[in-house]
C-alpha cells in the first residue's frame, strides 16, 4: 500500500516529518518500508501555455515555440510532437532541476536560442506505469483550465511524500487512507476526522429504478447501490489523477477514477455498472450456475464454476463479485447512467474465486482481508458526492441497501489484570481505555474490567488477547521490562541421539570430510544416473505437486545422488579432490495421503586423493580409506561390531569393491567404489568411493561403551606368522580362524603386510600377521607361544591350504 | 718413584686437556688407571720401598688417581655437553616450512551456527525437539490458527505433496506436536531446529532453509520474559553490546506478535549498507502463544501462557560471516566450506 502524506493530512493533523511518522508507524506495527518524495529534486517548473509553434530554420525535427509562463514569454525549442498551440504544459525554466538531476540552462539549439524545456511526466518524477502510453512518451498536457505561471509541482501534487507500507495480513483496515490516518491520530493523540459525505440529490428516487436481490446471503452480507444520471465520462481532475498515481494506479476516466479513489480513501472496493445496459435495472447477487461465463473488463472470457459468487442481472453474470467487473456493462464514453456498487462479500469466497481464476485485483485483495461492513453506505455516498462535485453526473435520491442480517456488535471483556499477566507489565485501566478509544473502540466500564465494542472496520479483533495486543503496541513494546521466565528448572540437555549425532559429524570432519547441506528434493533423473533398475524401491518417490522446476521435482530417497552432484559441481570448478558427508533425511513414500517415513541417513563420498605436501605423499580416497574412517566412527560412537560383507550386485557400485555393512544382525548400509557406469553417467573422470548408512539404525546400535579391560600384569610374547594363501580368501575368514586357533592366550592379532608379486605364485598372496600372546594370571613361556603359533599355522593350513613362509 | 708418579699425573692432565671425545677419555683412563695401566705398573715397584716410605707413596698414588679421576669426570661432562650442543646444532630445521598436512574436514557453517544457538538455549534450560519435515496441513497451518483460506497463508508459499500433505513451511508445527505430547505437564521449554521449505529462489531466498523455533510454556510466562530471553540470546550470539528492538507484527499463532531487530552487527547501529542505514537488522519473529494454539494443544489458555519465536539460521550465518548470497550455503563448493 502506497500512502500519500498529503492525503493523510485531510483526515488528521500531522505535525511531524514524513520520516518521523514512518518510524512511529513502524514501531506501532504498521511497517513503513520506505518514504519517497514524489517530485524529489524537481524545482522551478512552471505551468505554461503554448502560444505559437514555428518551424526551426535549421532542423526538421525541431520546432520553435513561444510559451507564456505568466511573468514572461519564453522561446523554447522542442522536438516534442504531441503539443499544440493552446496546450498548457509544465515548463522547466532556466535554472530548473528535473527528477533525473538535469539542470536546465539557456542554450542554443541549431543556432536558435532556447530558454527552457517542456516536461514529460517522467521528467517530473511521475512513475510511467501510472500514465497512459501516450502520456508517458510525450510532453505532459495539463487540463485547459489549469492556471498558468504556477509551480507545476504544486499543481500536479508532486510536493508530496509517499509512505510505502508493508502491511501484515491482519490489517486490512490499513489498506485505506483513513485506516492509516486513524492509526496516526491514535499515535499522535490528535483528532481523527473521516469524511462525512453530504450531497445534492435529484428528486427521482432509486427504489423505483433499481431492484437488488441477494440470493446467497452467506456470501454477500451487504449490497449498497447508488444511481447516477446524466453522466459525462471524461478525464478526472488533475488532483484526483495525482492521488491515484501516488497510490500507484493509472487514471482511466472520471467515473472509474472515482471508484478507485474511494477504494483508496475508505478501503471499500466499488464498481460502476452502465445502468442502461442492465436488464430491468435488476441486480441479483447469487452463486454461479453450471456453464456460466463472463468476459471480464480485461477482455478475457472466463468460465465460472458453480460456487463462485456473481453479480447478475436476469440475463446472467455481469461481474465476478469482489474480483472484477464484466465488459458488457462497462462504463464507456457513451455511458449516461451508472449504478455504483458498494458491497461486502464473504472474504473466503472472494479469496477462493480470485485464486481459482488467477485474478488478483486491488478489490479482491481488500475483500479477502475483510472490509468495513459498516462503511458500505458511506462509501457509496462519498463516490456520489465526488461525481456530483466534479460535475460529471447527478445523483438519484437515496440508495439501495440490502443487509440480509443485522451487523452484529462484538463486545469483548478486557481485564487489565489479564493484560498484565500476559505482558508482564501493569498498564493502568485508564491508559488502556484511552488507547482503545483513540483507535475508535467504544469502551464502557464493567466493574474492574472494560467492556469494549469492536468497531466494524476491525474485523481482525475478536478476542481479549487481540485487545491486549492493541494496547501493548500503542503503549510501546519498548516499555515492557526485560525479564527471564521464573518458573521451575527444566531440561537443558541433549538426548543421547543428539549427542551422538554431533559426535558423528565432528568425527567425520576430523577424518577429513567436509559437511555439506543439499536440497531434499532431487530431479527424478538421478535414479537413472545412479544406474538403479526400473523396479528399484528408491524410485518410489514422493512428487511435489508444484515444484519450482523438474530439477527439484521429487523428494529424495537416498543421499548419494545429492553428494554426487556436489562432487560434480566441485570438479567442474576445478576442485578435483575432496571428501564430503551429509546427515540428512530421506523420505519413504507411504502413499499420497499419509506422511512419509523420514529416515535420517548418513552418507559420504570422496574423489581423488588427500592433498600431498613437501613431506607427505597424497593417499587415494579408496575403499580402505573410507573403511578406516568408518571404523573410527564406529569406535567413537561405541557401535556394536560391524561386519563388511562383499556385495557384487548393487548396480550403483563396483561389483568387486563394495561391501554391505551389517551390525546386530541388521543391514546398516553400503560402502564401496562407485560403478564406472555411474561415473560415466555423471561425466566424472575420477574415481569416487562412498558410503550411505541408515543413521537412525546406527545410533540405535551405538552408544554402549564396552566394559573396561584391566591392564595386563604379565608380559606378552609377540610372534610373527607369514603365510601364503589364495588371493580370494577373505581376510575376515583368515582372522577368525587365527583367533579361534589362538584361543584365550591370543590377546591380539594384526595384519601387517600383504605381498603379491615376485616369489609369490600367481593367484596367491603372502600375508604377515603379528600375534600377541598373553595370559592374565602368569608369565607365559616361550614354549607356550611357539605351541600356539604352530596351532594357528596348522589351522590355517587345514582350512585354507595356507603354507607357512619363513 | 715419587717423581714417576708426578710425571704420570702431569702427563695424564696434559692428555686429558687435549682429548676431544669421550672415547679418547676412556682410552686415557684405561691407559693410566686401568688394571694394566701405568699407575699399576709404577706401584708394582712399591715392594722396593722402605716400610716408612710405602704408606706415603701409597697415599700419594691414591691422591694422583683421585685427581685424574676427578679431572676425567669433569672433562667428560664438558665433552658430553659440547657434543650435545653440536648435535642440536646439526639437527636444526627450518621452522617456517609448512606443517605436515594432517588432513581434516569441517562442519557446515549452518550447523556450526546452529550448534551455537543450541548451546545458548541449552544453557537456559531448553531441550531440543524435532519433528517431521513433511507435515500435514493440520500441524503446519490449522493447529497454528491458520485455517484453510486464511489470507495469512499467502505469507508462505507452500510446496504440496497432496491437498493435506505438504513440506513444512516453518518449524512451528513442532510447537504443537511437543505440547500435545507434554500437556498438561509444565513447563515446556524447547527449541526445534530443522529444515523448512518455501517456493522462493533468489539471492536472499532458498527453497529449502533452516529455522530454529523456540517455545516456553508455563504459568506466568510473560511478554517481558520473551523480551528478556531474546535480548539474552542476542547478546550471547552477537556480542555483549548488542541491543534488541521489538516491533509489533503479526503471526497467526502468536498474539501479541513482534518482529525482533538487533543492532547492526556490522556497524553497531550507526547505519551501513548491510542494515540499509537503519542501524537495525531483523532476525526473529516472536510473540505470545495464541490462546487457540494452546487450546488445540491441550492447555487451558486461561491458566497457562507461553512465548514462541523463530529465526532463520541462514540469515544469522550470513550476518556472522558476511556472506552475501544465500545460494553459497547450498552450493557446497569445497573452497567455501574450507573457510569455516
Amino acid at each position: 500500500m502506497l500512502v500519500s502524506y498529503k492525503w493523510l493530512q485531510e483526515f488528521v493533523e500531522i505535525d511531524i516529518s514524513p520520516r518521523e511518522l514512518a518510524d512511529r508507524l513502524t514501531l506501532a506495527g504498521v511497517t513503513v518500508e520506505g518514504v519517497k518524495e514524489v517530485g524529489a529534486g524537481v524545482s522551478k517548473v512552471l505551468t505554461g501555455k503554448i502560444e505559437a509553434i514555428n518551424r526551426h530554420p535549421n532542423a526538421d525535427k525541431l520546432v520553435i515555440t513561444t510559451v507564456d509562463v505568466g511573468t514572461e514569454k519564453l522561446q523554447i525549442i522542442t522536438a516534442a510532437t504531441n503539443v499544440n498551440v493552446g496546450d498548457i504544459i509544465p515548463v522547466a525554466v532556466e535554472g530548473a532541476k528535473l527528477a533525473s538531476g538535469l539542470v536546465i540552462k539557456r542554450a542554443k539549439l541549431r543556432g536558435v536560442e532556447s530558454r527552457g524545456m517542456m516536461c514529460s511526466g517522467q521528467e517530473l518524477g511521475i512513475d510511467p506505469k501510472t500514465m497512459s502510453t501516450e502520456q508517458a512518451e510525450g510532453i505532459m498536457i495539463l487540463p485547459p483550465t489549469t492556471p498558468i505561471g504556477k509551480d507545476a509541482k504544486e499543481i500536479l501534487g508532486l510536493d508530496d511524500y509517499i509512505l510505502e507500507l508493508d502491511l501484515t495480513p491482519n490489517r486490512g483496515d490499513c489498506l485505506s487512507i483513513i485506516g492509516v490516518a486513524r492509526e496516526i491520530a491514535a499515535l499522535l493523540g490528535r483528532p481523527f476526522s473521516p469524511p462525512q459525505p453530504t450531497l445534492r440529490e435529484l428528486e427521482e428516487r432509486i427504489d423505483e429504478q433499481v431492484n437488488v436481490d441477494i440470493a446467497d446471503p452467506d456470501l454477500c452480507h451487504r449490497f449498497v447501490g447508488r444511481l447516477i444520471k446524466n453522466v459525462q465520462v471524461a478525464s478526472s481532475p488533475l488532483w484526483m489523477q495525482q492521488r491515484l498515481r501516488a497510490a500507484g494506479m493509472r487514471p482511466i476516466n472520471n467515473i472509474v477514477d472515482v471508484t478507485n479513489y474511494v477504494m483508496l480513501e475508505l478501503g471499500q472496493p466499488m464498481h460502476a455498472f452502465d445502468y442502461n445496459l442492465l436488464q430491468d435495472g435488476h441486480i441479483i447477487v447469487r452463486r454461479v450456475r453450471a456453464g456460466e461465463k463472463i468476459v471480464t473488463l480485461d477482455g478475457v472470457e472466463r468460465a465460472l464454476t458453480p460456487g463462485m459468487l456473481a453479480i447478475t442481472d436476469p440475463s446472467g453474470p455481469i461481474a465476478i463479485a469482489g474480483v472484477m467487473g464484466g465488459q458488457a456493462t462497462e462504463v464507456t464514453e457513451k455511458t449516461n447512467s451508472i449504478l455504483l456498487e458498494s458491497a461486502f462479500f464473504n472474504p473466503i469466497s472472494v479469496r477462493r474465486t480470485s485464486k481459482a481464476l488467477g485474478l488478483r485485483s486491488e478489490a479482491s485483495l481488500r475483500f479477502e482481508k475483510g472490509i468495513d461492513i459498516g462503511g458500505c453506505a458511506r462509501a457509496a455516498d462519498r463516490a456520489a458526492q465526488l461525481i456530483v462535485e466534479m460535475g460529471c453526473g447527478e445523483a438519484v435520491a437515496g440508495r439501495v441497501d440490502k443487509l440480509p442480517e443485522k451487523i452484529k456488535e462484538r463486545v469483548i471483556q478486557f481485564r487489565p489484570s489479564r493484560a498484565s499477566y500476559v505482558l508482564g507489565v501493569d498498564i493502568a485501566g485508564e491508559i488502556a481505555r484511552d488507547i482503545l478509544t483513540s483507535l475508535q473502540f467504544k469502551v464502557r466500564d464493567g466493574g474492574e474490567d472494560l467492556l469494549v465494542t469492536v468497531p466494524t472496520h476491525r474485523s481482525d479483533v475478536s478476542l481479549e488477547v487481540d485487545l491486549i495486543e492493541e494496547v501493548a503496541r500503542m503503549y510501546g513494546y519498548d516499555k515492557a521490562p526485560v525479564t527471564l521466565p521464573s518458573g521451575g528448572v527444566s531440561g537443558g540437555t541433549k538426548t543421547r541421539e543428539q549427542i551422538y549425532t554431533a559426535h558423528a559429524g565432528n568425527e567425520l570432519a576430523a577424518g577429513g570430510f567436509f559437511e555439506v547441506m543439499t536440497y531434499s528434493f532431487v530431479h527424478p533423473r538421478v535414479f537413472d544416473l545412479m544406474n538403479l533398475p526400473i523396479d528399484s524401491p528408491y524410485r518410489n518417490t514422493l512428487k511435489l505437486q508444484n515444484p519450482l522446476s523438474e530439477e527439484h521435482g521429487v523428494m529424495r530417497t537416498m543421499l548419494l545422488p545429492c553428494l554426487m552432484e556436489v562432487l560434480v559441481r566441485n570438479h567442474n570448478r576445478r576442485v578435483q579432490n575432496g571428501a564430503i558427508f551429509e546427515v540428512g533425511r530421506v523420505f519413504v513414500n507411504r502413499g499420497l495421503d499419509t506422511q512419509p517415513e523420514e529416515k535420517t541417513t548418513l552418507a559420504a563420498a570422496a574423489m581423488g586423493c588427500t592433498p600431498g605436501s613437501w613431506n607427505v605423499s597424497p593417499t587415494a580416497y579408496d575403499y580402505y580409506h573410507l573403511k578406516g574412517v568408518l571404523e573410527n566412527l564406529f569406535t567413537v560412537l561405541h557401535t556394536v561390531p560391524v561386519k563388511f560383507r562383499p556385495e557384487s550386485a548393487n548396480p550403483s557400485f563396483h561389483p568387486g569393491r563394495t561391501a554391505v555393512l551389517e551390525a546386530g544382525g541388521r543391514r546398516l548400509g553400503i560402502l564401496g567404489e562407485l560403478h564406472p557406469d555411474v561415473l560415466e553417467n555423471y561425466d566424472l573422470p575420477v574415481k569416487v568411493t562412498a558410503f550411505e548408512l541408515d543413521f537412525d539404525r546406527l545410533l540405535a546400535l551405538s552408544g554402549r561403551p564396552a566394559d573396561f579391560i584391566p591392564l595386563p600384569k604379565y608380559p606378552a610374547i609377540e610372534r610373527d606368522l607369514a603365510i601364503l594363501v589364495k588371493k580370494d580368501i577373505l581376510a575376515d575368514h583368515i582372522l577368525a580362524t587365527i583367533k579361534k586357533a589362538g584361543g584365550k592366550l591370543l590377546n591380539a592379532v594384526s595384519l601387517f603386510d600383504i605381498y603379491r608379486g615376485e616369489q609369490v605364485p600367481e593367484g596367491m598372496q603372502s600375508m604377515a600377521f603379528s600375534l600377541l600372546f598373553q595370559a592374565s594370571d602368569r608369565t607365559l613361556t616361550d614354549a607356550e607361544a611357539v605351541e600356539k603359533t604352530s596351532a594357528v599355522a596348522e589351522a590355517l593350513a587345514k582350512k585354507f591350504g595356507a603354507e607357512l613362509r619363513s | 718413584m715419587k717423581d714417576k708418579l708426578h710425571e704420570l699425573g702431569a702427563r695424564a692432565r696434559e692428555e686429558m686437556a687435549e682429548a676431544g671425545s669421550p672415547e679418547e677419555l676412556d682410552e686415557i683412563r684405561i691407559r693410566f688407571l686401568g688394571k694394566k695401566g701405568e699407575l699399576t705398573r709404577i706401584l708394582r715397584g712399591m715392594g722396593g720401598l722402605s716400610a716408612e716410605e710405602r704408606p706415603r707413596v701409597g697415599k700419594m698414588a691414591n691422591e694422583i688417581r683421585a685427581a685424574i679421576e676427578k679431572e676425567l669426570t669433569a672433562k667428560s661432562a664438558i665433552l658430553k655437553k659440547l657434543i650435545k650442543e653440536q648435535m642440536l646444532h646439526n639437527e636444526k630445521i627450518d621452522v617456517t616450512l609448512p606443517g605436515t598436512v594432517v588432513w581434516r574436514g569441517g562442519r557446515h557453517p549452518l550447523n556450526i551456527v546452529l550448534e551455537e544457538i543450541e548451546n545458548i538455549f541449552l544453557g537456559l534450560g531448553y531441550t531440543i525437539a524435532e519433528g517431521p519435515e513433511i507435515e500435514t496441513d493440520y500441524y503446519n497451518f490449522e493447529a497454528l490458527n491458520l485455517p484453510k483460506d486464511h489470507p495469512a497463508r499467502d505469507m508462505q508459499d507452500t510446496f504440496f505433496i497432496s491437498n493435506e500433505i505438504l513440506l513444512r513451511t516453518q518449524t512451528s508445527p513442532v510447537q504443537v506436536r511437543t505440547m500435545e505430547k507434554t500437556a498438561p505437564k509444565l513447563p515446556v521449554k524447547i527449541i526445534a531446529p530443522g529444515k523448512v521449505y518455501r517456493r522462493d529462489d533468489d539471492a536472499t531466498h532458498s527453497p529449502m532453509f533452516n529455522q530454529v523455533e523456540g517455545l516456553a510454556v508455563d504459568q506466568r510466562i510473560t511478554f517481558s520474559d520473551l523480551k528478556g530471553t531474546l535480548a539474552y540470546f542476542a547478546r550471547e550470539m552477537f556480542g555483549k553490546k548488542t541491543k534488541t528492538r521489538f516491533r509489533p507484527s503479526y503471526f497467526p499463532f502468536t498474539e501479541p506478535s513482534a518482529e525482533v531487530d538487533v543492532s547492526c552487527v556490522i556497524c553497531g547501529g550507526t547505519g551501513c549498507r548491510v542494515c540499509s542505514h537503519t542501524g537495525w537488522l531483523e532476525i526473529l519473529g516472536a510473540g505470545m502463544v495464541h490462546p487457540r494454539v494452546l487450546e488445540v494443544s491441550g492447555y487451558n489458555s486461561e491458566d497457562v501462557t507461553g512465548f514462541a519465536f523463530g529465526m532463520g539460521i541462514e540469515r544469522i550465518t550470513m550476518l556472522k560471516y558476511g556472506i552475501d548470497d544465500m545460494r553459497l550455503l547450498f552450493e557446497n563448493d569445497l573452497r567455501f566450506l574450507q573457510q569455516f
